[in-house]
């Protein structure tokens, strides 16, 4: 296996500080999934998964999303690569506007925008040999790639570390990491320039998660890709990102480079987030034994809080949070935030009492086995 | 996506489904008769052959086949004929003749070609028979069939599975015309069991059941095996189920885990078998009417298609319609209260 | 014919094996378990047609009250067949031809459970130990409410009448934490959350204040926050209680938040074990080394690559010969000759309470932890 080679050529990647033409360009992108009852089967409300969402992704970099079921970061990741219409909003690629495209003219930009799938078992049809489901995109997108289909598809079973002689076998003879690797075959086929990502990793083993994560890694350097990330473990991402959205609620909470998110989280909701996850030292040296306990669940997406949509499970909403939206803005340098009252940076809204219900949203424990 | 909300199946979204369902049953029966009143009264004309003749069957006098033409309204467009048939349905009609009048009482199917008798006493005559056969197959079927499919599935790879799902293969393979004769020839020729016309269950209750019993095991037979088969597999499927396995960690006895908590669950696959088969149930019944001389709808079908009797085909045809659907939304509705995660709307 | 008919047909197979359904203890009148909680030489084996699953082959730890045992594995491990062996649920309701066949010796709270009469370990089950699943989802039954469900856990042990029942299952998820109990009782398992149905399904574990809760990856269904208002709440309900917990997970994170022992597994056998910070700090088996280096880590300012352990996990069927994890053992032609490839490592103690089974010698193992691993880490 060829996990450690490239090793000694890594810092090429370390801080790129993505600037220039954005690959991909979202502005105010929404989709809400109506619900129907009663009689006429009218529709009385909405599923509003995701609701307004702005950014940007540039070219080599890794924009990892991360939020907890019903964020609407699966939804986000579909409507960018265009599996799902929008309900409103724009979607740029490359300066085009995709977002209403038909079928017909999204062929084309089809084969620049490519998913990889959470599921290795249920994505790959078990009838096809692995032949012909890496091949499937030069089928459908009418090429026939330099040295014909076979070879390619040959060199792109190497590329991802699967023997090329098994070009003829099924799903079922692979194993989990190794089917998620004929996924990613299957997605680079036709040599995309943003590949989207939804939970790449976690239907998989430990030991074998560290290798498709690695393996994204090699494909990005030697491929130039850029990657959308989305997961829901905190841990992958931080990993794998250069740039990381969290969302909560069908909206972007907070916007940032890596290193300054970890290192000071500004929205409350990333803050008790990460302090969330369970890290695998039993002193948790170097890390605060203190963790934030949210209560309750995340509000639902058909009836989200007014004003902050957080406000109802944070600990420093104000009146101002439970009446108006906050922007996300640029706080920091690097950093995007929607709150009025951040952490780690001036307060938007100074001078507002905390509401009595704040005072109990959270409940903080010590978790280090001993201190 | 959506988190904690609780059901909202209240009262009343039941009754807006029950509304949107009926209306939508009628508009099915609608759709029913107009193709059945299509296939047998305009195609016959497109072929030649005037519903007209039928009636009068070897009287060849034009005068009357234009007098039979007139009063039963064969003249008419297709479209107007259609209304009144419907019409007749609802308020009744008056078929008439110049002088020869003849008042037809809603519900009104018309007269049989045949007997000038009019069709509907005829079909309240025969659905009784066929409904008695019908639930009683069903009863049996149902209870035998899941019994012994989940004596299968408890005793899987045993003599006692392997007897079940042979038996329950022959089953589902043996025609009802063969099953019924033999079983004919067995216990009512040979062994002289089972004896004597069918009588009503208000009339003679004792000849009622002896009447049907081999009816009923011959129907339920057949049906019978595919709910053996069907339940074994389901409950292998539910015992390998988490809940099963958290009924067991809770300490339940492991007879209480089957009765109880696998066997709720059973019930959703055969409840969904039972909707399909409903209509095909009327297949059956009417092989087995013919084969023990039954007065039920069956037969009376039968006799009607071989006699080109088209009131009555139509009759026959709407009476089985308003039963599947009927049957069908009893089954979703019961869905419901199975499985309370269905929610009707 | 269609497919209904397989089982019942390949049965035929499977007729000759001899129904060793309950295991007895092979050493009879080996001594008495002194441990609240001892497994010794654990084997549970499947016969299938394609041959014999091994998925615990020879498992042994022991533990007391109060204490957390985490074991940690990856899928095939054998992790939560144990844990299944110690409830008795691999010979329970076992029809036809999959019988388990399962060995050993489990010593709970001095009675031996796999020799006993099964009835006895049925009223056991429930009343003194009980389990927590992965997804409660499926663990609950989606026909009846949380309440009966929680009530019928109840009155199995108890006897007492509905209303008695009923009461007490309003206490226990207002104890787990549940809003409105009292309305909460009477909905279905589809009508909660993820997280407030792992809180139902804790509640209904400990109705009968159990001294052993084995939980099986409880929180892996959850999201983060919800898996740390969970891990909270397992944690004080073992405090108030004082009973033991098994924790089965895949998360390191996890176990190193909630276990003071800790077992490594791999391919049916355990290759390590030992106090969480020993394991942790001093890990003694290169699976152990491949695990914490293949973890993505968010307490970690580096982001180098991570280093995966090669290979997948072993089919159950075809354990490779020799250490189960030669063929993934970047170390395996370390030790002499062919050692690794045909003698099974047994577990020999490392340090008071901590075990390797490994070929390296203990030099090896320093030298390579200290010096090639820890740093990366």
């Amino acid at each position: 296996m060829s996990e450690n080679e490239t090793k000694a050529a890594e810092p090429a990647q370390a801080a790129v500080k993505p600037k220039g033409e954005p690959l991909l360009k979202v502005e105010n992108l929404v989709k809400h999934f109506p619900i129907r009852s009663g009689l006429m089967q009218r529709q009385t409300g909405a599923v509003k998964a995701v609701d307004g969402l702005s950014f940007e992704v540039y070219p080599g970099e890794t924009l990892g999303v991360v939020g907890e079921s019903g964020c609407g970061k699966s939804t986000m990741g579909r409507l960018i690569t265009r599996l799902l219409e929008p309900t409103s909003g724009k979607v740029e690629f490359e300066g085009n506007d995709i977002t209403h495209m038909s079928t017909a003219k999204m062929r084309p930009h089809r084969r620049d925008v490519q998913m990889i799938f959470q599921d290795p078992y249920s994505s790959l049809n078990p009838r096809h040999t692995i032949g012909t489901i890496v091949s499937a995109p030069f089928k459908l997108q009418g090429v026939t790639p330099e040295g014909g289909v076979k070879k390619e598809v040959q060199r792109l079973m190497a590329l991802v570390g699967l023997n090329p002689e098994h070009y003829n076998r099924y799903p079922h003879e692979f194993s989990g990491g190794q089917r998620q690797r004929i996924g990613i075959a299957r997605a680079l086929a036709l040599n995309p320039k943003l590949v989207v990502a939804d939970e790449p990793v976690s239907a998989l083993d430990v030991s074998i998660q560290a290798q498709v994560v690695n393996l994204l890694d090699d494909l990005q350097q030697e491929l130039g890709l850029t990657y959308v990330i989305i997961a829901h473990d905190l841990s992958v991402i931080r990993h794998v990102s250069d740039r990381i959205a969290v969302m909560y609620l069908g909206k972007i909470v907070e916007l940032a480079d890596r290193a300054s998110l970890y290192k000071a989280p500004m929205h409350p909701y990333t803050k008790a987030l990460m302090s969330a996850v369970p890290v695998p030292d039993p002193r948790r040296r170097g890390v605060k034994s203190e963790r934030i306990l949210l209560k309750g669940d995340v509000p639902s997406p058909i009836k989200p809080p007014s004003g902050c949509r957080f406000h109802t499970r944070c600990w420093k909403a104000t009146e101002i949070c439970l009446t108006q939206d906050p922007p996300l803005l640029e706080l920091k340098p690097g950093q995007q935030v929607a709150c009025h009252h951040p952490e780690n940076a001036a307060d938007q809204a100074p001078g507002e009492e905390i509401v009595a219900e704040a005072k109990d949203a959270v409940k903080v424990v010590d978790v280090a086995k001993d201190a | 996506m959506t988190r904690g909300a609780p059901a909202a199946t209240g009262p009343r979204t039941v009754l807006a489904y029950v509304i949107r369902r009926l209306f939508a049953v009628v508009m099915m029966l609608l759709v029913v008769t107009l193709t059945t009143f299509v296939i047998f009264f305009v195609l016959p004309k497109w072929a030649g052959q005037d519903p007209a003749l039928l009636f009068v069957g070897k009287q060849t006098d034009a005068a009357s086949i234009q007098g039979i033409r007139e009063k039963l309204g064969l003249a008419d467009p297709v479209l107007v004929q259609f209304w009144h048939f419907v019409q007749a349905l609802f308020v009744g009609r008056e078929y008439s003749s110049g002088t020869d009048v003849t008042q037809c009482a809603a519900p009104c199917f018309g007269y049989s070609f045949r007997t000038e008798q009019e069709v509907w006493p005829q079909l309240t005559d025969a659905l009784p028979v066929t409904l008695s056969l019908a639930a009683g197959a069903c009863l049996l079927w149902v209870v035998g069939g899941v019994a012994a499919g989940v004596v299968s599935a408890l005793r899987r790879g045993t003599i006692w599975d392997r007897a079940a799902m042979s038996i329950a293969l022959a089953g589902v393979s043996l025609p009802i015309y063969f099953t019924g004769l033999l079983s004919l020839a067995i216990f009512s020729f040979k062994l002289g069991w089972i004896e004597g016309e069918f009588a009503s269950f208000s009339d003679d209750p004792a000849q009622w059941f002896q009447s049907l019993l081999l009816p009923w095991i011959t129907l339920a037979f057949l049906y019978a095996a595919m709910y053996a088969r069907l339940t074994r597999a389901s409950m292998l499927e539910i015992l390998g189920e988490d809940y099963i396995r958290t009924a067991r960690a809770k300490g339940l006895t492991e007879r209480v885990v089957i009765s109880k908590h696998a066997m709720r669950s059973t019930w959703t696959p055969v409840l969904t078998l039972l909707g399909l088969d409903l209509g095909a149930l009327l297949g059956g019944a009417i092989l087995t009417e013919s084969t023990y001389n039954l007065p039920g709808l069956g037969r009376l079908a039968v006799d009607a298609i071989a006699q080109k009797d088209l009131p009555v085909i139509l009759g026959v045809t709407l009476i089985a319609a308003i039963f599947i659907c009927v049957a069908n939304l009893l089954v979703d509705m019961l869905y419901a209260v199975i499985d309370p995660r269905v929610r009707l709307g | 014919m269609t497919d209904f008919d397989k089982p019942a047909t390949a049965a035929s197979a499977a007729e000759t094996v001899p129904d060793t359904t309950v295991g007895v203890p092979q050493a009879v009148g080996s001594a008495p378990s002194t441990s609240f909680l001892e497994v010794r030489d654990l084997r549970v084996h499947f016969p299938t047609d394609d041959g014999l699953v091994k998925s615990v082959d020879g498992l042994s730890f022991q533990l007391e009250k109060g204490q957390t045992l985490g074991i940690v594995g990856e899928s095939g491990s054998g992790k939560s067949v144990t844990s299944l062996g110690i409830m008795g649920l691999h010979t329970t309701g076992q029809y036809g031809r999959s019988k388990a066949r399962v060995t050993g010796e489990i010593w709970f709270d001095g009675q031996e459970l796999l020799g006993a009469d099964p009835d006895e370990v049925r009223k056991l089950r429930g009343r003194e130990m009980a389990m927590i699943f992965q997804d409660p989802l499926s663990a609950m039954h989606p026909y009846y409410t949380v309440g009966k469900q929680i009530v019928e856990a109840y009155r199995v042990h108890h006897n007492v009448d509905k209303k008695v029942a009923r009461k007490r299952a309003i206490e226990m998820l207002d104890l787990v934490g549940i809003p409105q109990p009292d309305k909460r009782v009477d909905s279905y398992p589809h009508e909660f959350s993820g997280g407030m149905r792992q809180r139902a399904m804790i509640a209904m574990s400990l109705v009968n204040n159990p001294n052993l809760l084995i939980a099986d990856e409880p929180t892996t269904a959850l999201d983060v926050t919800v898996q740390a208002q969970i891990l909270d709440l397992i944690r004080d309900l073992q405090k108030e209680f004082g009973s033991a917990v098994i924790m089965i997970t895949h998360d390191l994170g996890v176990v190193a938040e909630m276990a003071d022992q800790l077992l490594v597994m791999y391919g049916g056998r355990c290759v390590e074990r030992g106090s969480a910070e020993e394991v942790f700090y001093q890990p003694q088996h290169p699976y152990t080394w491949g695990l914490l280096g293949s973890m993505p880590r968010i307490d970690r300012e580096q982001t180098e690559r991570l280093i995966p352990v090669k290979g997948s996990p072993p089919s159950l069927i075809n354990i490779p010969d020799g250490c189960a994890f030669n063929p993934r053992c970047p170390y395996a032609d370390v030790p002499k000759g062919n050692v690794t490839r045909t003698v099974r490592p047994e577990l020999q103690q490392v340090s008071s309470g901590h075990y390797s089974a490994c070929h390296l010698s203990a030099e090896q193992r320093t030298r390579i932890w200290t010096e090639e691993i820890a740093p990366k880490l």
